[in-house]
């Protein structure tokens, strides 16, 4: 789950780390008051659960109150990478004298948190890192204590030649390790780290990434999520425990097993069809979770036709058939349903769907796609 | 022959009492598997259907040998189940629990692992050596007994691949759902190690999805080390770029991990890789056919 910059910012400022005072706004005439309020140059920043927000034109200066409700109102009408603005984050401009990178990271190769840092930080660090590899220091840290203080000065003294501000730097990355700890997060990232006039180290930006397993075991960053930061269908299939992702095609999949739901859309696409989500049930199937998801496909306007790819292991075909025949007798769909079953109660899943009349078969993985994709293909001669 | 288990293997389930634990019990019985305890705290004493239910792994150790585990055991809960098993001396354990945060993970396996202990999983189906023992929560019925090692990041993928596998006559010798998460104990590499040893494993199929670079580096040691025909399958060619994980997620991927990469990798470790599921069983003969 990511959270926004404002949010981060709040949990590093409580392991020490020094962050800007801000004010979170919804409106343009709440930014000319922030900006009132904190004086000065401003900045104004969408919070969007994106990157590219400053190339996108989701980050301004502003000279007073007034330039901020104008720049305000201007940002408040972008949607970044198809996520609209509904929040800004209002805080003072700063002179900066230089820019590191530095963020913390789950390694999944070596199994252990590593912490990154590179004397060249801003908006061309991925550029940095693609030419210039040995422009960025790496150093493992333990998952139960953080990063040591001398690790810290280690990576410290590569990126900063000046001894008493790379002293700075190691403080604030032994406290970034700690926060990123503490959140049990994936990923905990300030770029740019900026050194200030005075010689004070300042996390101009934030993120953070959480662990969704984690996020499920602490009401404390459950408590972090934004209901409006990812939209209403993504919503639902959370809470019936499903994993969708809507796409562009036309044909709705839902499948048992994220692995399984890929190599479905894969073969969708090997026969030249268009797989219009990935929508993985789980494990554990319930016919109520059969009938979130058709509901959730159904309300896709673009779905010609809904094909499910099932191997029953855990998930049982049959509850997965009787989720089917329920969602028809609740809401009326008219568009054609093609079904592979296979694995336990195979037989009973087959069955269920035969009485109803509400299912294409196929015997194969092979033949429901192709079945599918025909089918879109009919339907839109048709229409 | 086979790796990692067979059918003088002695499990004991953890969390047997719950739904999932007894539910599978059964099914892991029905096919053969050699169940000797059941572990759930505060429960023991009780008896499941047969099977002794202890209060805690050392004891059910002690009791009656065994010397695999399978955890069924709830999220929260899972990486206390693991260390425990690990202290008590077992060999062996198979995590089937979703859902532990990664971090947690890491520390449990920085634990463990001095211990002698190897992990499959967690976020594993688990791992069947075909006619002689099932541990995990896969479909008994699709394997069949045979010369072909299959091992694999994903759940019901390996369910749809085994059973076109055995459709061709293809038989298994030992199928290892190593786990769909972000830390895992045992990898592509540790398999592919015993896969290389085993004398009765003659192929074997990588199912790989997108993410990270282990496939890239199964792909390296297939064509160093193996002298055995490999066959590989990546699920996600088609997934929009996946949530990339802000600057430092692209950094430390330097551009590894998406399905086209992959598929580069195996290939030019001279590893055929099937477009289509259906592939994989002619590639198969194929393969085993010019070795």
């Amino acid at each position: 789950m990511n959270v926004h910059e404002y949010q981060a910012k709040e949990i590093f400022g409580r392991h020490g780390i020094h962050v800007l005072e801000g004010r979170v706004v919804r409106t343009a005439a709440e930014a000319r008051q922030a900006a009132a309020a904190l004086g000065g140059p401003v900045v104004v920043k969408a919070q969007v659960h994106t990157g590219g927000r400053g190339k996108a034109g989701g980050i301004k200066l502003a000279s007073g109150p007034e330039e901020a409700e104008a720049k305000a109102t201007d940002i408040l009408k972008l949607s970044i990478k198809g996520f609209p603005v509904r929040k800004l984050l209002v805080t003072p401009a700063v002179e900066i004298e230089h820019e590191y990178y530095v963020g913390a990271i789950l390694d999944r190769e070596d199994g252990l948190p590593l912490m990154m840092v590179s004397g060249e930080g801003g908006i061309d660090i991925e550029e940095v890192a693609a030419k210039t590899p040995e422009k960025i220091h790496k150093l493992h840290f333990d998952p139960d204590h953080g990063l040591r203080a001398f690790q810290a000065r280690e990576l410290a003294h590569k990126i900063e030649p000046n001894g008493r501000q790379a002293l700075g730097i190691a403080t604030l990355l032994v406290k970034l390790s700690k926060a990123f700890l503490a959140a049990g997060a994936s990923l905990a990232e300030i770029n740019p780290l900026v050194r200030c006039a005075d010689g004070t180290f300042l996390a101009l930006d934030a993120k953070l990434n959480l662990d969704d397993s984690e996020v499920a075991l602490r009401k404390d960053l459950e408590a972090l999520r934004d209901p409006d930061g990812s939209g209403g269908h993504t919503d639902k299939a959370r809470e019936f425990g499903l994993s969708y992702i809507p796409l562009e095609g036309d044909i709705g999949c839902v499948v048992n097993g994220a692995g399984l739901a890929m190599a479905t859309m894969d073969l969708v696409k090997h026969f030249g069809g268009d797989p219009a989500n990935f929508l993985d049930i789980g494990g554990s199937s319930s016919p109520a979770k059969v009938v979130a998801a058709l509901e959730i496909l159904t309300a896709d306007k673009h779905v010609r036709v809904i094909l499910f790819n099932i191997f029953g292991g855990i998930t049982r075909c049959d509850h997965v058939a009787e989720g089917i025949v329920a969602a028809l007798e609740q809401t009326h769909i008219e568009l054609p349903i093609v079904v592979r079953l296979t694995g336990t109660n195979e037989g009973r899943g087959r069955e269920i769907l035969e009485e109803s009349g509400a299912a294409i078969f196929a015997g194969t993985m092979e033949e429901a796609v192709q079945k599918a994709v025909a089918l879109a293909a009919g339907t839109e001669v048709k229409g | 022959m086979s790796i990692l288990i067979d059918e003088n293997t002695k499990v004991v389930v953890q969390g047997i009492t719950g739904h999932d634990g007894s539910f599978h019990t059964r099914g892991m019985r029905e096919y053969g598997t050699q169940v000797v305890a059941g572990v759930t705290p505060g429960k023991g004493g009780l008896d499941l259907e047969g099977v002794p239910v202890f209060n805690t792994v050392a004891e059910a150790v002690r009791e009656t040998g065994a010397n695999a585990s399978v955890i069924y055991v709830r999220a929260p809960f899972a990486p206390d189940a693991i260390r425990e098993a690990a202290h008590a001396g077992i060999e062996l354990v198979v995590a089937i629990s979703e859902g532990i945060p990664a971090l947690e993970m890491a520390r449990v396996l920085r634990e463990v692992t001095p211990l002698g202990t190897r992990v499959v999983g967690p976020n594993s189906p688990g791992l069947i050596s075909p006619g002689k023992c099932k541990i995990g929560i896969m479909p008994g019925a699709i394997h069949a007994p045979g010369k072909i090692g299959v091992v694999s990041r994903s759940g019901t993928l390996t369910y749809e691949m085994v059973w076109q596998l055995s459709q061709h006559g293809l038989g298994q010798s030992t199928c290892i759902g190593i786990g769909g998460d972000p830390i895992i104990g045992t990898c592509f590499l540790d398999v592919l190690r015993l896969f290389k040893d085993d004398p009765d494993t003659e192929g074997v199929v990588l199912i790989g999805e997108i993410g990270g670079s282990a496939e890239e580096e199964a792909a390296a040691y297939i064509s160093q080390e193996m002298r055995k025909p490999a066959i590989g399958f990546i699920a996600g060619r088609t997934a929009p770029p996946g949530k990339r994980m802000g600057h430092a997620g692209a950094i430390i991927s330097q551009g590894r991990g998406t399905a086209d990469e992959k598929v580069r990798a195996l290939e030019a470790a001279g590893i055929a890789v099937a477009r289509v599921p259906a592939e994989v069983g002619p590639l198969m003969k194929q393969a085993l056919g010019a070795a």
